[in-house]
């Protein structure tokens, strides 16, 4: 099977400072892959440059190609708009926007115009059911998002990804500010998440690599040590650096 | 943030096994003793003894659950930790085929001697010896040393062979030998059966190292 995305030999420059060293990484349709690393080993720089998100950085530069089902994404012409609906994104910290459950899902297909086409009643409930929270919000819809949980917020985000129907979701430390129990659940809805998306995260949490992904890429100053299959990585892995970080002994 | 702490329980895990490996290689020596010499006060020891082989291992298995659950060991210390699991249950089985050496000697007690035993000590002192150094190349991670002693498992094969071989000819000779001639066989066979299990640790050392798990030495038997 053709890779969903494929990264070729992909240096990024913020100014003078190159993060990026030559990564070349093929990620499979409908499977988790996990970014691993220290803390400014570029795994979150490198999963921003497969939406374009770095763009809106000032004075960064990317060489390479990234190609999302064989298209390049930098090539001139690429509708930014249009990819990051494809290629959609889940951050750090929960950022629903200050408006009704309901309004914060429906966004999105407004914004892209989609609005006429939908039902957005349906549009709303059915990205809350892919996201496991309409159980737990359908008779407040159009309370507050502000109001949830952190953990229900940012299910509420993913819903809101999901709602424009995309093909990859980009996960950046997603979990790193929820409690154990919510964790646990946006877990579970990757796994729910693999049979219609592509999902690639980033997180700190080794542990968590190991229990959502399939696949796992090792980063460290801002090359990939090692690319494979999760089992292996964390248990048999190839390079004396992975070893050493993922067994605590780095630094 | 290098874990000392983890690391010297990890230690600690190793030093754990190389103490149980001691107690079997004892019994195996022992269990020995006692046949050759018709020793029924050492059987009854080394039988005894079995018990504290068996808490020794639980212990250890104790040690191992605690860490997998406290530390969530990857990689190397993880390899490490699974092959801990599995060795010590290798030594343990060989400490029960000692205590079966000390239960046969009990069983032929006071009987008259077939003959002088050679080949079955010989088997003894071998096992022992792939035993001791197969723990050695744990500790030293050294899997080549462990595919060679691997190896040496033939020489076991050989010397079962050839007791069964002799003591097929007594039973021929004089249908009066069957039963101190059977129990010796089963005697051979306990210890047949501990150098294979000396195999397994064998892999286990490869699997530490290497990552990879590898069957090195086919046993005949």
């Amino acid at each position: 099977m053709d890779p969903k995305i494929e990264t070729k030999h992909v240096n990024f420059y913020y100014g003078s400072v190159h993060c990026l060293n030559d990564v070349t990484l093929h990620i499979k349709e409908h499977e988790i892959t996990a970014l691993i690393g220290p803390s400014g080993c570029g795994k979150s720089t490198f999963l921003r440059t497969l939406n374009r998100m770095n763009d809106i950085i000032p004075g960064t530069r990317i060489e390479g190609e990234v190609l999302l089902d064989k298209q390049n994404i930098y090539e001139r012409g690429v509708d930014v708009v249009e990819l990051r609906k494809r290629v959609g994104m889940v951050f750090q910290q929960p950022n629903p926007f200050p408006k009704s459950i309901f309004e914060n899902i429906a966004f999105g297909p407004k914004r892209l115009g989609l609005s006429h086409k939908l039902n957005l009643d349906e549009v709303v409930e059915k990205s809350l059911r892919a996201a496991a929270l309409w159980g737990e919000v359908k008779d407040n819809l159009h309370k507050s998002a502000l109001a949830l949980s952190g953990g229900q917020q940012q299910r509420l985000c993913i819903a809101r990804v999901l709602a424009v129907e995309p093909e990859v979701i980009l996960m950046d430390e997603p979990c790193s500010a929820l409690d154990p129990a919510s964790t646990l659940k946006i877990e579970e809805l990757m796994q729910d998440l693999t049979k219609n998306y592509t999902i690639v995260i980033v997180t700190h949490n080794m542990l968590q690599a190991a229990r959502v992904s399939e696949w796992t890429g090792f980063f460290l100053l801002g090359e990939m040590i090692e690319y494979g299959k999760t089992v292996d990585i964390f248990s048999r892995p190839k390079d004396k650096r992975t070893e050493d970080y993922i067994t605590g002994r780095f630094g | 943030m290098v874990r000392t702490s983890f690391e010297r329980h990890l230690h600690e895990l190793q030093d754990d096994v190389l103490v149980l490996s001691s107690m079997v290689e004892k019994a195996i020596y022992r269990s020995m003793e006692a046949l050759k010499n018709r020793d029924l006060e050492l059987a009854k020891q080394v039988i005894a003894d079995d018990s504290e082989i068996d808490r020794k291992r639980f212990d250890i298995e104790e040690k191992c659950i605690e860490l997998i659950v406290t530390q969530q060991p990857v990689a190397s210390d993880l390899r490490i930790i699974v092959a801990v699991l599995n060795i010590i249950i290798d030594l343990e089985r060989i400490g029960d085929h000692s205590e079966g050496v000390g239960k046969i000697t009990l069983m032929i007690g006071n009987e008259p001697p077939l003959k002088p035993l050679i080949d079955l000590p010989r088997m003894a002192q071998k096992t022992g010896d792939m035993l001791r150094r197969s723990l050695d190349a744990f500790v030293n991670r050294d899997a080549e040393a462990a595919r060679r002693i691997s190896k040496e498992d033939d020489e076991i094969d050989a010397l079962y062979d050839q007791v069964f071989r002799e003591l097929l000819t007594f039973m021929a000779e004089d249908s009066r030998t069957i039963t101190r001639a059977t129990r010796l066989i089963w005697v051979a066979h306990n210890l047949e059966r501990s150098a294979d299990r000396v195999t397994n640790i064998c892999e286990r050392v490869v699997f530490v190292v290497t990552g990879k798990m590898e069957e090195i030495g086919v046993s005949k038997y």
